[in-house]
Parts: structure tokens; sequence; C-alpha cells
């Protein structure tokens, strides 16, 4: 199977369930909380020609307002670690968190160190874990579908609240 | 070359001059403290040399001191030569070099930071590294400081420079910027579109690189040095396994310097291609922008299939390369020949297009004087008018038996850098096809067992330029390694070519540097 058919079933199956949760369309802020840049390549490349995630109703957005959920990378450096809490709260609620490669699942190769805090979840709450260094775009359009599967209950427990 | 400039200095400078040692194609003088300045700036100023890289080693448990060193690359003749200071534990003091040699700044800070040592008389001591919430006298590079401490956060604040006048306002951005790119804090001066200043603040993601290397295996550096910056993983890979090659006096089979050359030309075909992408998208060219990344996505398709990773990782091992390319050699061909002549065309139509030809021409000037001053280098630097090259002035891998034109240009401007881009990428597939043409037989790699103590330089031109690793050994494990990426260099003329220039031309002058924040910050 070529990449270009594997991206059509699965963005397929990504647009199905995108349309049964939100009507339209999912919006992701990417936050870069210390990666080496790779993960970034990867997140890029789904805007391009061949995967084009905005056809399946994925939208990188430029503002965590105006996201659904927060794809971080890295693992959290010291300098960062501010920034993405302030991320995390400007994002309204129900909100997704994905953690996408190695590091941000867990430190990867920088660990937890004077610098590096060792990985997304100890600072925030991580719904999906993408592990891959990096995760190829079809791996990460994969954690994307995971990650929705959790958020009917999200929505839920908001709802249950008086 | 060498030894004559060496003996020129000692006749110059002799009885400053305690101690040389020479190696491969490394000379160490050690000189006296206070000398620094005067023999430094007769290297740079009068012998029009360029410094490459300073850094520091704590040496205090072998020597009881501290040791600086400063390093210049002599291109002309294929050498480094490196002053050398011991700087003592007690008076952790020595005179700064930077008000004679600018791209010393960044160095000396840094130093600062992760060793405090003090550069006496540096124009501008803020922290760099660290941050203002990190304690005082706590230095992460010094032998004693383990790297599982997490020091406390404390008070303190950042102080910016800042502009007055009348209708000036700042303008912040980042560290989350509203692309997918790396965090970085810019902070723009303004008076209504024009920038009269930018000053830059990063180390946002610094991860302890160069400590965590002090403390893992060799294998495992080799892993580390691929995620350094991780669009130039071949790059930096190849430049730490050199370095260690070089202390243990060996030479990799040749079919592994071919297949190097390979993998570090594909490294430089996409990121040139991905970076004139960026270029279309910042001037909302999306046609342009569309056809450039569809080109990237076939050699990152490409990469994955010839090695496994879409980011060519897992291909560099001490002693050569893992795993062979050879039998792929036919498809790599029929990609790449399809991939230049696509590439072609799309350049003659982008610089057909007015629209985008208003935006790059004259947008985001670096001058040669401004460039050379700070040493910028790779692209950037040959498209302000320096013809330097690290593949030419100092061969490694297979590059001594290719022939490759080093393109440069005298603009300095975003054009005459997408000029200099789209003659790489097709010298780089020249260069990949000669490689492949001319793969000799034999074994891909050699098992080099324990390595000796010593130290010594590796270097290669990664696509954003000039990138160096100082490797010291001791019992077979890292006890300092020195990564200089070229955006350590490159970043600080951001500030300069901003000048005069409207804010929303910033984000192509940033594309058009082509900018690490991960190898910067490490």
């Amino acid at each position: 199977m070529t990449v270009e058919d594997e991206i059509e079933i699965m963005g397929q199956r990504l647009n199905d369930k995108i349309k049964k949760i939100f009507g339209r369309s999912l919006h992701i802020r990417e936050v870069d909380a210390g990666s080496c840049n790779a993960c970034e390549v990867e997140v890029n490349a789904l805007s391009n020609p061949i995967y084009d995630i905005e056809r399946f109703g994925i939208h990188i957005v430029a503002s965590p307002r105006h996201a659904d959920m927060l794809l971080v990378t890295g693992p959290v450096t010291r300098n960062m670690e501010l920034a993405l809490l302030k991320t995390y709260n400007a994002t309204p609620s129900p909100k997704l968190v994905a953690a996408m490669g190695s590091c941000a699942c867990n430190g990867g190769i920088f660990g937890d160190t004077y610098a590096s805090g060792g990985g997304v979840d100890r600072f925030i709450p991580v719904d999906v874990y993408i592990p891959g260094c990096p995760p190829r775009p079809q791996a990460v359009i994969f954690g994307i579908m995971v990650a929705l599967d959790k958020l009917p209950q999200k929505i839920k427990k908001i709802e249950a609240k008086p | 070359m060498n030894r004559e400039f060496i003996a020129a200095l000692k006749k110059e400078f002799g009885n400053n001059i305690l101690d040389e040692i020479t190696s491969l194609n490394e000379t160490y003088l050690t000189v006296k403290k206070e000398a620094n300045v005067k023999i430094c700036d007769h290297i740079y100023h009068h012998l029009d040399i360029p410094l490459v890289s300073i850094f520091a080693t704590d040496e205090r448990k072998k020597d009881g001191c501290f040791k600086i060193h400063y390093v210049f690359s002599l291109d002309k003749g294929d050498a480094f030569v490196i002053i050398k200071i011991n700087v003592d534990e007690k008076s952790p003091r020595y005179n700064s070099i930077t008000h004679k040699i600018a791209t010393a700044n960044w160095y000396e800070r840094e130093i600062q930071d992760m060793f405090g040592l003090v550069p006496v008389g540096h124009p501008d001591p803020r922290r760099l590294v660290n941050f203002e919430d990190w304690p005082d006298g706590v230095y992460p590079l010094r032998k004693d400081f383990d790297i599982k401490t997490k020091p406390p956060r404390v008070e303190g604040e950042y102080v910016y420079r800042r502009v007055e006048g009348e209708g000036v306002y700042e303008i912040p951005v980042g560290p989350v910027h509203a692309g997918v790119i790396e965090p970085g804090h810019f902070r723009f001066s303004v008076a209504g579109e024009p920038i009269i200043n930018l000053e830059i603040r990063h180390f946002y993601t610094h991860k302890g690189v160069e400590k965590l290397f002090e403390n893992i295996s060799l294998d495992k550096a080799v892993f580390l040095a691929e995620r350094v910056s991780g669009d130039n993983s071949v790059a930096h890979a190849v430049a730490f396994c050199q370095a260690v090659e070089r202390i243990a006096g060996v030479d990799i089979p040749g079919r592994a310097k071919y297949i190097r050359v390979v993998l570090l030309e594909l490294e430089r075909v996409y990121n040139h291609l991905g970076d004139i992408a960026g270029i279309a998208t910042d001037v909302a060219f999306a046609m342009g922008a569309a056809h450039a990344n569809r080109l990237k996505e076939e050699i990152l398709q490409l990469n994955e299939k010839i090695t496994g990773s879409r980011l060519l990782r897992g291909m560099n091992t001490i002693g050569g390369v893992p795993r062979d390319i050879g039998d792929k050699k036919d498809e790599i061909l029929l990609t790449l020949s399809e991939i230049q002549r696509d590439f072609r065309e799309l350049m003659e139509y982008l610089m057909s297009i007015p629209s985008l030809m208003d935006r790059i021409e004259t947008t985001g000037r670096i001058y040669n004087d401004t460039a050379k001053g700070l040493h910028v280098v790779g692209p950037v630097a040959r498209a302000s008018g320096i013809n330097r090259d690290t593949r030419r002035d100092h061969p490694y891998a297979a590059y001594p038996e290719t022939n490759f034109k080093v393109s440069v240009q005298k603009g300095g401007d975003v054009y005459a850098r997408t000029l200099v881009r789209a003659d790489e990428v097709c010298e780089s597939i020249g260069l990949i096809e000669q490689a492949l043409w001319s793969l000799p037989d034999g074994e891909i790699n050699i098992n080099i067992g324990e390595i000796p103590d010593g130290y010594a330089l590796g270097y290669t031109e990664a696509p954003r330029g000039e990138t160096l690793y100082w490797v010291m050994i001791e019992n077979n494990s890292i006890v300092r390694c020195k990564v200089r990426d070229p955006s350590f260099c490159n970043w600080l003329a951001i500030e300069y070519a901003v000048l005069d220039n409207i804010v929303p031309d910033f984000p192509i002058i940033n594309k058009s540097l082509s900018l690490s924040y991960s190898g910067n910050d490490m």
C-alpha cells in the first residue's frame, strides 16, 4: 500500500469521527516544549499536499484559545515549563492533550535532568501518547483518532457538574 | 601552512606561549591568561582568520584549573589553531575578547552560565542559557554538578534593552508562536511599521545536551548527537563520529565515506526544499509552497525507503555506517532525477512571480562586514559574499574525491539566500549521483573497540552551515563534548537583518536564515 492509500483510508476514518463528535472540524494547537525540531518537521508535513490533513477536518490553529486539542512535543524543559502551563490554561475545556514523540512521552534520550522535565504528563494531564522519534505522520493521525474517543466522556463529566 | 603559521605566531608572542601540542590538523597553544586578548585579536584581525568556537573544560581534577579554548579555522591550509588559557578556580575571571571580536559575545556568556567563569569587561554580562530563576553559584557543566540536580527556582528579572521615544512601542512575540515552529522570544521595538530594534531571547529549549554527553555511553552518544537538532541529524551524527574516529586514529572504510556523503547531501536537499517552501508560504504564495513541500515530502519518503527513517536517523555509528544503501542505488537516482527536473521548473516559476520577487528582493539584508563580524556560517554567509564551505575548506568523508561548486552571492538579502539554496540543491543532487556511481566495494564499518584517551575536533557542513564537535575521551567515556551548531553563530545576525524592514517581513527573513532553536539552545 502506498503512503497516499494509507492516508486516504485513515483520513476518512478520522473525518467520520470528527464529524460525529464536533460536527465539522477539530482545532489543534501545537506546542513545542523543547523538542529537537524533528517532531515539528513531521507536524508540518501533515499540512503538505501529500497528507493535507485539512481536508479531513483538522485545522492547526495559531492560538490555544481556538484549540480543542494541544499537541505537545519535547521533554518539557525547565525554561519552557511556565509557557506550557500558560498555554494549557488558555485552552478552553473540554480539551485534549496529545504527547507527541518519545521525549514528550517520557523524556526520551533527554531523560529527567536539571534542564529536562522527563515528559509532558509530569506537568499537565495527557490523554494520548504518540511514541516514535519522530512519529510518522500516519502515527500522528492515528494518535489524534485515539484521543478523540476520550472526548465524549470528558464532555459528559463537564455537563454533569452543576 | 599550519607550521609556518605557528612559527610566525611564536616569533610574535614567544614569551607568552607556554606549551604547544599538535595532533592531526589541530595545534593547541597554551598561552598566558593575560595574553588572550592580544593574541586572539592578532590572529583574528591581523591575520584575518575566523574564530569558529570558544568553549571551556573543567580539568580541575587533573590539572587543577578550568581551561578556555579559542578555536581558529585556517581555511586555506585545512588546519585549526586552538589557543588555550588556564583559569584558576579561586579567581574564576579572565579578560573578555568580545570588545575586539564580536562573535565571542554568546560564547563568553554561555561559559559564564555553565562554568561560572567571568569574562571581565564583557559589554553585556546578562544571563544567557540559564534563566533569571536559576540560582547564583550553580554551574551545570562543572564536574561537581550532578546532572539529576534540580536547583530551586529563585526570584529574578530579565531586563530587555529599551528603545524610547515618541511613537515607539514594543511587540513581544513568543516563546509559543502562531506557527508550528520552535520556542523563542522576540522583542521588537517599532515606530509604525519599520523595526528599529529587535532583541532575541532564546535557550527555552535548553535540554542539557552537553552535560548529558558526559553521562552516557559512546553508542548512545551518537543517538544523542542525532537529536541535537532534529532536521540536521546526519550532519551532527557524522561530526560526532568523525571526532571520535579521529581520536581513535582510524580511517573508516571507503564505502562508508561515500554512503555518508549520500546521506549528508540528502539531508541538505530536503532542508533546502523546506526552506524554499517556507519562503513561499511566508509571502502567502500557497501554490509555490505546495510544490516545494511536495518535493520535500518525496525526499522524506525516499529517505524512509532507503534507511527506514524519514530523517535519516540511525545511519551512523562510530567506525562507519550500520546499513548499506548500495542496493537502492537505482531507486535513489531515478527519484532524484525526477526531483531535479521538477525543482528547476519550480525555481523558474517562482522567480517569475512579481509579487514574490517584490517581497524577497532587498529584504533582510545582511551586509558582508556584518556577516563576517558575527562569523555567520553556511548558506547565509555565502549569500553575503563569504566564500566558506567546510566540505571544501576542511574536507571530510568522501568529499575530497568529488566535484562540486560552492555557490556564492553578494546581495545578502532573502533573494540571495534563496538563490544560494537553489544552487546547492542542484549541486547536492550532483554529489549524490557522483557518490553512488563511484561507490567503492568493501566493508561499511569497522569495529574500533576501546577508544584511547584524547581529544579532537569533528566537523561537517550541515544544511545550515559549519557544525563543530570537540570531544574529549578518558577511559573510553566522554568527559567533555562541545557542540557548536551553525545556528549559534547565525542567530545574532537576525537582529541586524531585520533593521529598517517592516514587521510583516520578519517571518520571511527568519525563514530565509533557517535557524534551529534546539541546535542553538541544546
